[in-house]
């Protein structure tokens, strides 16, 4: 009967079950609805925005008064900052202005920053005033797209339009001098964080970095030969810890033992350390400090204040674990945190699991351009003020001030802040030296390639590794990046598991407001460690409570207080992002509310059920809700990797067990944009995705709504480009089927030809003739009219159309400029220019501009013969330098030839091996022809079976009329379609149910001898052409130095013989071809040699003989060929008092 | 019926020794390679045609073609016509042939296309070299036996140029305008455009040159008096928005297919061969029900044998698809049911994209057929 009573249980919760699975709700909507709220850029804005409201008024209140050393009653106090509206100045009149204006007319797209100051003037007869100003501009702060202050904050679709902006575009980069700029991702390590980890000799660390507002420094405590000790950058040598401890006020070695835990082992463990310290004789504070005070390191610029209470005593309370704060000398908390890292690293000494991992994401934080910004920002700002302030006291200082003096007039140089941080955003060098930080190649041109290329590269993340090191440590997949960093998007080559891509749904963190969370949870029991006893730090059955790195006291229960933590979080009562993690092995709660950690949304579940249900989703799909109604309502939260720890998250949501505590939302947002891409990414082979996802960013399609519009340098456009057929969910999400890049190609999979060997594709010449894969390039040509120093100026001239050299300006309009449409051929001027030969000296505007000598300065178009090209469109604009610039767009549509560069979307790239007539290609029974023939030996070694499902889906929605779906893992949850069901529609329509076709070959009429796997793949066309690559040269320019062939296709230069041919045909002793090859085809010259002395010699045209120069005869005089080269390396050596002398023999 | 008949007959064992001494027909086996072919389950078998006349020599069987016998045999029967489209068969012919004649009406068979655009405007979005491709794929409605090929050399003329203009403007605070083919407008008197350097003040005597040098106008010509040439009318060409106008001249020439696919006179014509399904084995009752059901274009019927049988009967084999799924209702279906194409019966449709009508275009391939005929023997001889 028990058996049975557990049976029937047991069927009744498999029902149970199996009804919630079919019950269960469709949450897709909310990835939609999340990235309407958080938008696909969103850690950039959010970023940015923060630094925009908050960074700014914290970096100005925090250096807010300047006062003059000279007379302290002279001051600016800066009350309060804010960023402007966009804008510019134009002759005197500030004018609002538009991304796009920029774009085309290379300017920077910045607002002022405007401050209200109080600041005290001098009259003439030194009468102080105190006086106020309201928006006093002190420099223009570059605007991040679509951020808060930027005009396109809010905008509707048509109002972007109407703006010049593509509504799809994303935003989240500047534009500096005319350029995109994006300021990369970067990825570091956890600031003020305890790391275990061990060193190149196995020696055991632990270390912070720590980071406040005014110090930076790094602390590593080290256990070396069983000894700990402390190494800081300040102390010339390693201290014995006990000695900074006992320097810090902490005497007793019980203490010391006590604080690091009763356990005898750690005794065993902290012994050496505490004999050490007794042998150097050290048992009191003054003792220690006396020694420490050997130790520092002599700095050269030593400042003298610091002399009157011992460096050493500074440097442990301001550099010696800088985050812990103390206050009126009490170090009792630097002491209790130097314990607890103690008790960490003998922990890991006993078991090396309790070691840190460096890669793991949680240890992890990304700095995004808003923190950026703030640090260049905070240190233009400083410096502005210490500028002002010298300027003000040289002012002060003159013996003889007459007029009356405004310190804002003069000596607030709004050039400082505008132009430094024009040029490190634009130069991507961020050479900050006050905050010791010079890192190279922080920004990057924003790749306008393809849509999902910028997409791609705005969720980019750059390591702060040397991408040389060759360490798979770093370069792995880690476990923890589930969810938050897209496990396929990463380059190839050195950059390899280096740099990573977000996924679709992760957050970054800013900063929050530390106070009150603090004072919350000592409100929630959590014990103060002033009132602890060193013995208590450590004692059983109570958890440490860590805020941000700091040790804040300990709680005697931890569930209970993170419970809370947790409730107050998803009531709203505290932010959002704020993560409390429980960790049971260090009996720790974490509590992190700092900036740059990486989160993600997940549903909360209770015992396993969704809080999510039905009527949630009507709302949602009703508009009365939006995801953030959900984060309100305690439905989601935002989980970070560390507090995932404590969470049992459940794919779906039939799976959830009792102790389910989430839901995820979507399982593809696992995947990043670019990685979105790919139709059925789970059933391919991975390696596939990872080339896909760097392949997609060079696919040509649609850049943006308004790509006719720009002044790219060069533009790659798809003339007819598609949606696919096989799309995902992230496609539509990211507007991929709006913009594509590439076109549906009726696909055959069999061998034709033998053009088809290797991955190359064989191409139906009727399909390219309709306009598969046509596409167009555009290039920009620009010429500047020059201002020179003396007043003249270049000059544009009405062409001469009848004199020698008129067919070359044939294109020109009577202004001098190409005119758009007309055909431009290699050698025509598009712009009829002249130089003043005169530049330099003084200026003469008084002279006619006629009596000016002026020198040709035509440009003319360079382009390969053979080429049609088109002047698309010529723009005017002024520079910034206020000369007039004249950009041209030149044109060039081309047909796929062979050896362009195809590829679908699952790594499969391959050039056009062939192109064949129609009728030659193969036809099935429904006349359907093939775009294209793909050899059927792609398929084994690279195991793309998402590609084959893809051919079959795309089939059966060409067959249903509807696009079908293949998001990743999207089965179960019905955003992919499965293969039973694609292959039932195919049956339906009277197909094969494995999607292979009877084919009628077109060469012999008769039928082939396979069924054919035919259907459509979305294929791409990659920027790589023949046209721009292919090169051979007969005879051509030569290098002036060495008199060979110059090198490179763009300089027309030869096709080398290098080391390992030579070595070729030196094995077949084929002398006479070495002999033109390396000589007469480079660099051949003929040279006198004496025999006698062995030198090189001269020949002399009027004796019309050889003569050499060192005998001072020609007498025994040869002529000889020689590799120019040769004779330079002759002539070089004699130079450097080494004489190479030439024996001759007859040959 | 007496198909199926013959084929069980074909079925059944027989002993070599019972053949005769001289055959006068193949071996049943032999006969079905060459006259079928089966379409398994994995892959069709016998596809290729048997054309050598001595294929069968040692059987003294004689393999080669007879006129007499063909002409016999050789039927067309069109099944379907309308203006652009139709559908016929072709019964007693090889692959090869029926193949030449696709392969001409595609490649081969000449049309009016438009090959030059002169643009005079154009500010839309859309590029010239994008119009022009466009424009080119547009299908011209006209005879083209009534022009002749234009070379190199060649003054565009009346005989073979066929110019089309168009002006599209669409005005500012008006909504956006679609250029449709039906705005091409022809100018039977040729370009209306000045050639470079003439004077169009200078209208002495004779007539300012133009990029054409018609001698008469086209509409004057009894071909296109009562009926002007025109396209399609409903093919977009561009989508202007305010403010935008195109402007241009096109000139039609005529080509062949395979220089460019905008010369083809067909969207395509192919063929295929007509299905035969049979029944190897009587299906009854269930496994009846189960074949008609899984049939998605309904090949199978059942029919009831009298006392509450049903048999399962090949009802409309022409509809046959090839999905194989009759073969995979279970297994040993292959050895039930049969699936084959029959190899001389070609069921041949032809797509016209509007420039002549499909039969006239079936016609002309078979004159240039004959025409290549010709030619070989001429230079053969």
């Amino acid at each position: 009967m028990g058996l049975m009573q557990v049976d029937e249980q047991d069927v009744d919760d498999k029902q149970k079950r199996a009804a919630s699975v079919k019950s269960a709700v469709d949450k897709f909507q909310l990835v939609p609805e999340f990235l309407k709220v958080r938008g696909l850029v969103k850690q950039h804005l959010d970023s940015f925005n923060y630094f925009i409201n908050t960074g700014i008024k914290k970096i100005v209140r925090a250096n807010d008064r300047l006062v003059s050393t000279v007379d302290p009653s002279i001051y600016i106090w800066f009350k309060d900052v804010r960023i402007g509206q966009p804008s510019e100045i134009v002759s005197g009149v500030s004018e609002k202005i538009t991304p796009q204006m920029c774009r085309l007319s290379d300017t920077t797209y910045s607002a002022p920053i405007l401050v209200d100051i109080e600041y005290t003037t001098l009259g003439s007869r030194s009468e102080k005033t105190i006086m106020q100003k309201k928006n006093a501009t002190i420099g223009k702060m570059p605007i991040m797209l679509r951020s808060c202050c930027c005009i396109l904050y809010g905008k509707d679709e048509a109002e972007l339009g109407r703006l010049g902006e593509c509504p799809l575009d994303p935003g989240g980069y500047f534009i500096i001098k005319g350029t995109e700029k994006v300021l990369l991702i970067q990825e570091q390590l956890s600031k003020n964080r305890i790391i275990i980890d061990t060193d190149k000799k196995g020696n055991i660390n632990a270390s912070v970095t720590s980071s406040t507002e005014l110090v930076k420094s790094k602390t590593v405590i080290q256990m070396e030969k069983g000894k700990v000790y402390l190494i800081l950058n300040q102390f010339a040598k390693k201290i014995p810890i006990m000695v900074v401890l006992k320097a810090m006020g902490m005497e007793s070695d019980q203490e010391v033992v006590q604080m690091v835990g009763r356990d005898p082992r750690f005794s065993a463990l902290l012994l050496p350390s505490i004999e050490e310290c007794a042998s150097l004789d050290i048992y009191t504070q003054e003792k220690a400090s006396e020694y420490l005070e050997g130790k520092v390191k002599r700095s050269t610029f030593g400042s003298p204040s610091s002399n009157q209470e011992g460096r050493a005593l500074a440097i442990l309370r301001d550099v010696f674990l800088a985050n812990v704060p103390v206050s009126n000398n009490n170090f009792r908390p630097k002491c209790l945190y130097v314990g607890v890292m103690l008790r960490r690293m003998m922990e890991a000494m006993l078991n090396k699991d309790a070691m840190d991992d460096k890669d793991y994401v949680g240890n992890k934080r990304l700095e995004l351009s808003g923190q950026l910004v703030s640090l260049l920002f905070e240190d233009l700002f400083k410096t502005l003020i210490t500028e002002a302030q010298k300027a003000i006291d040289i002012i002060l200082g003159r013996p003889s001030r007459a007029s009356r003096f405004d310190p804002t007039s003069s000596v607030l140089n709004k050039e400082i802040i505008s132009h430094g941080l024009r040029r490190t955003l634009s130069t991507g060098n961020f050479d900050v030296k006050r905050f010791k930080m010079h890192r190279k190649g922080m920004t990057q041109v924003l790749a306008r390639l393809s849509f999902i290329g910028s997409l791609g590269h705005m969720t980019r993340i750059s390591p702060q590794f040397e991408k040389s090191r060759k360490v798979s440590g770093p370069r792995a997949l880690q476990p923890s990046q589930w969810g938050m960093l897209c496990p396929c998007d990463t380059p190839e080559g050195e950059a390899c598991g280096l740099v990573k891509n977000l996924a679709l749904m992760t957050h970054v963190t800013t900063d929050e407001e530390e106070g009150p969370l603090i004072s919350l949870c000592y409100c929630l029991g959590v014990e103060d460690l002033e009132v602890l006893s060193a013995e208590e730090l450590h004692t059983p059955y109570s958890f440490l409570v860590i805020f941000n790195g700091l040790i804040l006291g300990k709680h005697r229960r931890p569930q209970h207080f993170s419970n809370v933590m947790r409730k107050l979080r998803r009531a709203g009562k505290i932010g959002e992002f704020v993560s409390i993690f429980v960790h049971e092995k260090q009996r720790c709660v974490y509590i992190a509310s700092d900036g740059g950690r990486v989160c993600r949304p997940l549903v909360i579940a209770d015992k396993g059920i969704s809080r999510i249900k039905e009527h949630h989703m009507k709302e949602l799909s009703d508009g009365v809700r939006t995801f953030d109604d959900f984060l309100r309502d305690g439905l989601i939260e935002y989980l970070d990797v560390n507090e995932e720890n404590n969470a049992l998250i459940a794919l779906y949501e039939g799976e959830g067990t009792l102790d389910t505590t989430h839901i995820e939302i979507e399982p593809f947002t696992i995947l990043g944009v670019c990685a979105g891409l790919i139709p059925y990414p789970h059933h391919n082979q991975s390696p596939r995705n990872t080339y896909q996802c760097a392949m997609g960013k060079q696919a040509m399609g649609n850049i943006a709504y308004n790509q006719l519009c720009r002044m790219d340098t060069l533009l790659y456009l798809l003339v007819y480009p598609q949606r696919p057929l096989l799309t995902t969910r992230t496609i539509e999400l990211v507007g991929y089927d709006k913009l594509g890049a590439g076109q549906n190609a009726t696909v055959a999979v069999m061998s034709y030809s033998g053009y088809d060997i290797e991955d190359a594709i064989v191409m139906n010449k009727s399909s390219l003739d309709r306009g598969f894969g046509r596409c167009i390039v555009l290039k920009k040509y620009s010429a500047i009219r020059q201002k020179y120093e003396n007043g003249a100026l270049d000059r544009i001239l009405r062409p001469d159309r009848t004199g020698p050299g008129a067919e070359r300006v044939q294109i020109l309009d009577d202004d001098g400029i190409a005119s758009p449409g007309e055909i431009i051929r290699p050698n025509d001027i598009y712009v009829n220019k002249e130089s003043p030969l005169e530049t330099g000296g003084p200026i003469n505007s008084a002279a006619d501009p006629k009596d000016c000598k002026y020198r040709s300065a035509k440009q003319t178009y360079k382009g390969p013969e053979g080429e049609t090209c088109v002047v698309d469109r010529v723009a005017l604009c002024a520079d910034e330098l206020n000369n007039l610039s004249i950009k041209l767009i030149i044109r060039h549509t081309r047909r796929p030839e062979v050896g362009d560069k195809f590829s679908s979307r699952h790594g499969q790239k391959g050039v056009c091996g062939t192109i064949i007539q129609q009728e030659d290609f193969p036809f099935s029974e429904r006349g359907i022809c093939p775009d294209l023939i793909m050899n059927p030996h792609g398929f084994p070694s690279r195991m793309t079976v998402g590609k084959m499902i893809e051919l079959l889906g795309g089939k059966a929605g060409v067959s249903c009329g509807r696009f079908h779906y293949g998001s990743a893992f999207g089965e179960p949850s019905g955003h992919a379609d499965r293969v039973e069901t694609i292959s039932e529609t195919l049956v339906k329509h009277g197909f094969s149910y494995s999607g292979k076709d009877f084919i009628y070959s077109g060469i012999t009429g008769s039928p082939l001898q396979a069924y054919i796997f035919m259907g459509p793949i979305y294929y791409q066309k990659l920027k790589h052409m023949v046209l721009d690559k292919m090169h051979a040269r007969g005879s051509g320019p030569r290098v002036m130095l060495t008199r060979q062939p110059t090198e490179g296709r763009a300089r027309n230069g030869g096709l080398r013989v290098g080391e390992m041919e030579r070595d070729c045909l030196i094995a077949y002793g084929a002398s006479m071809l070495i002999f033109e090859r390396l000589m007469i085809s480079s660099d051949p010259f003929e040279v006198q040699v004496c025999r006698v002395c062995g030198l090189l010699g001269y020949y002399n045209h009027k004796l019309k003989a050889g003569i050499c120069s060192t005998c001072k005869n020609g007498n025994n005089i040869s002529t000889m060929k020689l590799p120019y080269a040769c004779k330079l390396l002759i002539q070089e050596l004699q130079s450097m008092n080494i004489v190479p002398r030439l024996k001759l023999a007859e040959a | 019926m007496a198909a199926a008949q013959e084929e069980k007959r074909e079925e059944k064992k027989f002993s070599i020794w019972d053949l005769p001494d001289v055959p006068e027909k193949l071996p049943p086996h032999l006969e079905f390679a060459r006259t079928r072919v089966q379409c398994n389950l994995d892959a069709p078998v016998h596809t290729e045609s048997i054309t050598y006349s001595g294929a069968y020599a040692s059987m003294r069987v004689d393999n080669s073609v007879q006129l007499d016998f063909f002409q016999e045999k050789f039927r067309v029967e069109v099944k379907r016509l309308t203006k652009d489209d139709m559908e016929f068969d072709l019964i007693g012919i090889d692959p090869s042939i029926a193949n030449a004649f696709r392969r001409i009406l595609i490649a081969e068979l000449p049309t009016m296309a438009i090959e030059k655009v002169f643009i005079a405007n154009n500010t839309s979005v859309i590029q010239d070299e994008v119009l022009a491709h466009r424009l080119g794929l547009i299908p011209i409605a006209v005879d083209p036996r009534l022009f002749e090929y234009i070379s190199e050399n060649d003054s565009p003329n009346e005989k073979n140029t066929i110019v089309f203009k168009l002006h599209a403007h669409c005005k500012r605070g008006e909504p956006r305008l679609t250029v449709k083919t039906k705005d091409l407008i022809w100018l039977p008197n040729g370009s209306e455009y000045l050639l470079e350097g003439q004077n169009p003040d200078s209208s002495s005597s004779s007539k300012p040159k133009t990029y054409t040098s018609f001698s008469c106008s086209q509409d004057s010509l009894p071909e296109f008096a009562n009926n002007p040439i025109s396209t399609l009318p409903d093919i977009t060409i561009a989508r202007l928005g305010p403010g935008q106008e195109i402007e241009f001249e096109a000139h039609a020439v005529k080509g062949m297919g395979k220089t460019h696919a905008k010369w083809s006179p067909v969207a395509t014509a192919w063929y295929r061969m007509l299905p035969e399904v049979v029944l190897l084995e009587d299906i009854e009752d269930e496994d009846a029900e189960a074949l008609v059901k899984t049939c998605p274009v309904k090949v199978f019927d059942i029919e009831d044998i009298g006392n509450g049988k049903k048999k399962a009967k090949v009802a409309r084999p022409r509809s046959c698809t090839l999905c194989r799924e009759c073969l995979r209702v279970g297994e040993e279906w292959e050895k039930r049911v049969s699936l084959r194409r029959v190899k001389d019966h070609f069921i041949f449709t032809i797509e016209s994209t509007g420039a002549l009508p499909p039969e006239v275009l079936f016609t002309e391939a078979v004159k240039i057929l004959e025409d290549k005929c010709e030619r070989v023997f001429s230079e053969l001889s």
